[in-house]
């Protein structure tokens, strides 16, 4: 039973909550929506209203029992067709971390939304049915999660309920997924036996399966250790907006808006400025609510210097001493989002950071095969959904870092000049 | 040394940063402005992203005609404090020049005409980016809403057609004519909203506190007295204490019986609601995709 002190929130531990972003992906009916559904449900994010329009909506459709599932896909073109067709951002929090979802398909076509969810989480979560074991949906999904560099992923066995919740079929596909992944860059893996449908191990301790003595995928998602994933240790700061106020209290004031997406910045910091390769102080970081020591990922600030250098909106605030690659040709791994392939020697526009500009393709180095990690050297046409390695050439210098050192000044992504499509995601090698 | 954030300086931050991009990015934006709880945020986090400048683009409300005075004066009095500029389209005018026509009958309500209005002063201001304070909480059709979200040259919205987002890396280009609709708060929760605003301490219209007020009982849904209303047979004002939830048009915000007299009274009651906030709208009852519907038409 719920009482009166069960639903008091604590507003200062609110205050004080992390936040967690994980994406979900499974293979169609391996029970993805219901987990969603249970985690919302049970972590009481669901509302009255909302329980009542799916109820209908299960009536309707002649379902025999709540369709936890018509929580989580939304647009009418997928209720018709009842498949999930794009990234859903669904959220939750207990009391000790708010969650953001980031819900992809799992159709062999949707690769893009995978990517895309991946982009900005800090785990993912796998999904496998128990009776069917590690398929090759299952194999691509991690291999995602390793390309895009998320650092922890959970891989839930789902469907224990209908494998009488026997140790056996946990400890065959537990073997099976570590063979593959010990081919994967994840530094953190964890394999949970659930039951979506009937809540084991999912927000409680199952009792049909004592032999698992590990945590609950709730108690995992709570505790996962993530704030030292960020890179603290080498500064990077693109500017995003040049601040001078016209007021005449303030006339002077000349202030470098930005991002933190690397390293402390501290008052007093020598920094260089790129391109220009001036050299300055930082004189203080501002915000609204007062001046700060330091800053750091993923803070939003104003940087002002001690000197009066010219920098304007696509120049990077770095220290001397540890400064990224500048250069115009860029090895990527490319997730191509777009129905026209790539094309080879074409010209698109680049976004790297707050920099924009032309680039081309100068050369498909190979192709992945995303179910076996097979590089594929004889067939070079990048489709929708496909991975490959490029090489790119930009018509003016970029401030980059590799991917895997870091996620903001390592990503890109293309357009198409003709349609302004975002059509490639690129990771830097 | 251990650095980490908690998840609403995350949003802020995550927030402040899709304004800035916005500022850069396009030309002429405008911030959509109702007055309510989500865009005082939204202008609460214009306001960091810029200072000590001042927000560097107008803000626009679109008038149904329909508004609670609290809800003006309370609008007259934050511009003015801010010093920036705001426009007022109103609904009312394009009624008179024949742009759309009112709702007939007892449930009659304005809101669907806004957005003709908003199509309207966005191309008479030429303006190419709109801020909204919409979150995908809301409303399961918003789940998939980008931060920037494409509009073709009619203002419409293809759940299709939107650009895939990755990292913080946004595209902005567009052809003539088109425009964006942008939501910095997408990933926030309206406990999230609450519990910020209450932090920054920042004021809101007293409509959102409990008072006294006399409301018609439509189908569970409590209307506020006003002239705006025609009572249905069998129906009658009655005086109850209630607050809203949100400060839209009067014929058709619901309000919600309470006697939460402050923000954290507010917070207590959002964590322990049982309905969502905009269940209490009659304008998204009419049919589960009818905010679906709307915002293919350019809906905010
Ligand atoms: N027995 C059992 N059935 C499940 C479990 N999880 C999901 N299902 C069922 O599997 C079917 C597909 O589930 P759904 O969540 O729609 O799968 P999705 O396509 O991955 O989103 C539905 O009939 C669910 O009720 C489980 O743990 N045990």
């Amino acid at each position: 039973m719920t009482t009166e002190e069960d639903l008091k929130l604590d507003s200062e531990k609110y205050l004080n909550m992390d936040l967690l972003r994980f994406t979900t992906a499974g293979s169609v009916d391996d029970g993805k929506s219901t987990l969603i559904g249970r985690l919302l449900y049970d972590s009481k994010a669901i509302f009255e209203d909302q329980m009542e329009s799916i109820e209908q909506a299960s009536e309707q459709k002649g379902d025999d029992y709540v369709n936890l599932a018509l929580l989580t896909d939304g647009l009418r073109a997928e209720r018709e067709q009842g498949i999930t067709i794009d990234v859903a951002y669904r959220y939750f929090a207990t009391p000790k971390r708010k969650f953001i979802i980031a819900d992809t398909p799992g159709h062999i076509q949707y690769t893009r939304n995978m990517v895309t969810g991946a982009s900005t989480a800090n785990l993912a979560i796998a999904l496998v049915d128990a009776r069917k074991g590690v398929v090759e949906q299952t194999c691509r999904h991690s291999f995602i999660a390793s390309l895009l560099q998320i650092k922890h992923l959970v891989l839930c066995i789902n469907k224990m309920d209908l494998v009488d919740y026997k140790q056996e079929v946990f400890e065959k596909i537990k073997t099976d997924f570590e063979e593959f992944s010990s081919k994967l860059d994840i530094p953190d893996i964890r394999i949970i036996p659930i039951s979506a449908l009937k809540g084991d191990n999912v927000v409680d301790k199952s009792e049909s399966m004592d032999w698992y003595n590990g945590a609950t995928l709730l108690h995992t998602l709570e505790n996962v250790h993530i704030s030292s994933d960020a890179n603290f240790v080498d500064c990077r700061f693109p500017v995003q907006y040049v601040i001078r106020p016209q007021s005449d209290d303030n006339r002077d004031f000349r202030g470098y808006a930005g991002r933190v997406e690397g390293g402390v910045y501290k008052q007093g910091d020598e920094v260089v400025a790129l391109p220009s390769g001036f050299t300055s102080k930082i004189k203080s970081i501002e915000t609204i609510d007062g001046k700060i020591d330091e800053a750091f990922p993923p803070m939003s600030v104003v940087l002002t210097l001690e000197d009066e250098i010219d920098i304007s909106r696509g120049d990077m605030i770095v220290r001397p001493n540890n400064q990224p690659h500048v250069g115009q040709e860029l090895e990527v791994m490319i997730s191509w989002l777009n129905e026209k392939p790539l094309n080879q020697g074409g010209k698109y526009i680049l976004r790297h950071t707050t920099k924009e500009m032309k680039a081309i393709v100068k050369d498909v180095r190979y192709k992945v095969d995303i179910n076996t990690l097979h590089r594929i050297e004889d067939d070079k046409t990048i489709k929708l959904n496909d991975i490959g390695r490029v090489m790119i050439r930009t018509a003016q210098p970029v401030f980059f870092d590799s991917y895997k050192k870091n996620r903001s000044t390592g990503s890109l992504i293309l357009i198409d000049e003709f349609t302004n499509e975002t059509v490639g995601a690129g990771m830097i090698i | 040394m251990h650095y980490s954030l908690t998840h609403l300086k995350q949003l802020e931050s995550e927030a402040i940063f899709i304004i800035r991009e916005v500022a850069a990015q396009f030309e002429k934006p405008v911030l959509l402005f109702s007055g309510g709880k989500d865009s005082i945020t939204m202008v609460r986090l214009a306001q960091k992203a810029f200072w000590p400048a001042k927000i560097p683009f107008p803000l626009m409300h679109i008038d149904t005609g329909h508004n609670f005075k609290e809800t003006i004066d309370f609008r007259d009095k934050l511009v003015d404090e801010l010093g920036v500029k705001l426009i007022v389209r109103t609904v009312q005018d394009s009624i008179d020049k024949g742009r759309v026509q009112e709702e007939k009958g007892a449930n009659a309500m304005r809101n669907g005409l806004q957005t003709t209005t908003l199509l309207d002063g966005i191309e008479e201001f030429q303006f190419d980016a709109a801020f909204g304070g919409a979150r995908r909480d809301e409303e399961k059709a918003r789940a998939k809403e980008r931060f920037m979200s494409h509009r073709d040259d009619f203002g419409q919205w293809d759940p299709k057609n939107q650009r895939p987002e990755l990292w913080n890396l946004f595209n902005a280009r567009k052809q003539v004519g088109e425009h964006f609709r942008i939501f910095p708060l997408s990933n926030w929760t309206e406990m999230d909203v609450w519990q910020y605003i209450a932090h920054e301490n920042l004021e809101i219209p007293s409509i959102y506190f409990a008072h006294d007020r006399s409301v018609v009982d439509r189908k569970g849904m409590l209307l506020a007295q006003s002239e705006f209303i025609t009572l249905l047979e069998g129906e009658e004002y009655e005086e109850r204490q209630i607050r809203f939830r949100t400060v839209g048009d009067m014929s058709c915000t619901g309000a919600v019986e309470s006697d939460a007299a402050s923000l954290e009274e507010i917070i207590q009651e959002v964590a322990s609601a049982r309905l969502t906030e905009r269940g209490g709208r009659a304008d998204d009852r009419r049919s589960e995709a009818a905010m679906e519907d709307r915002k293919k038409q350019g809906y905010f």
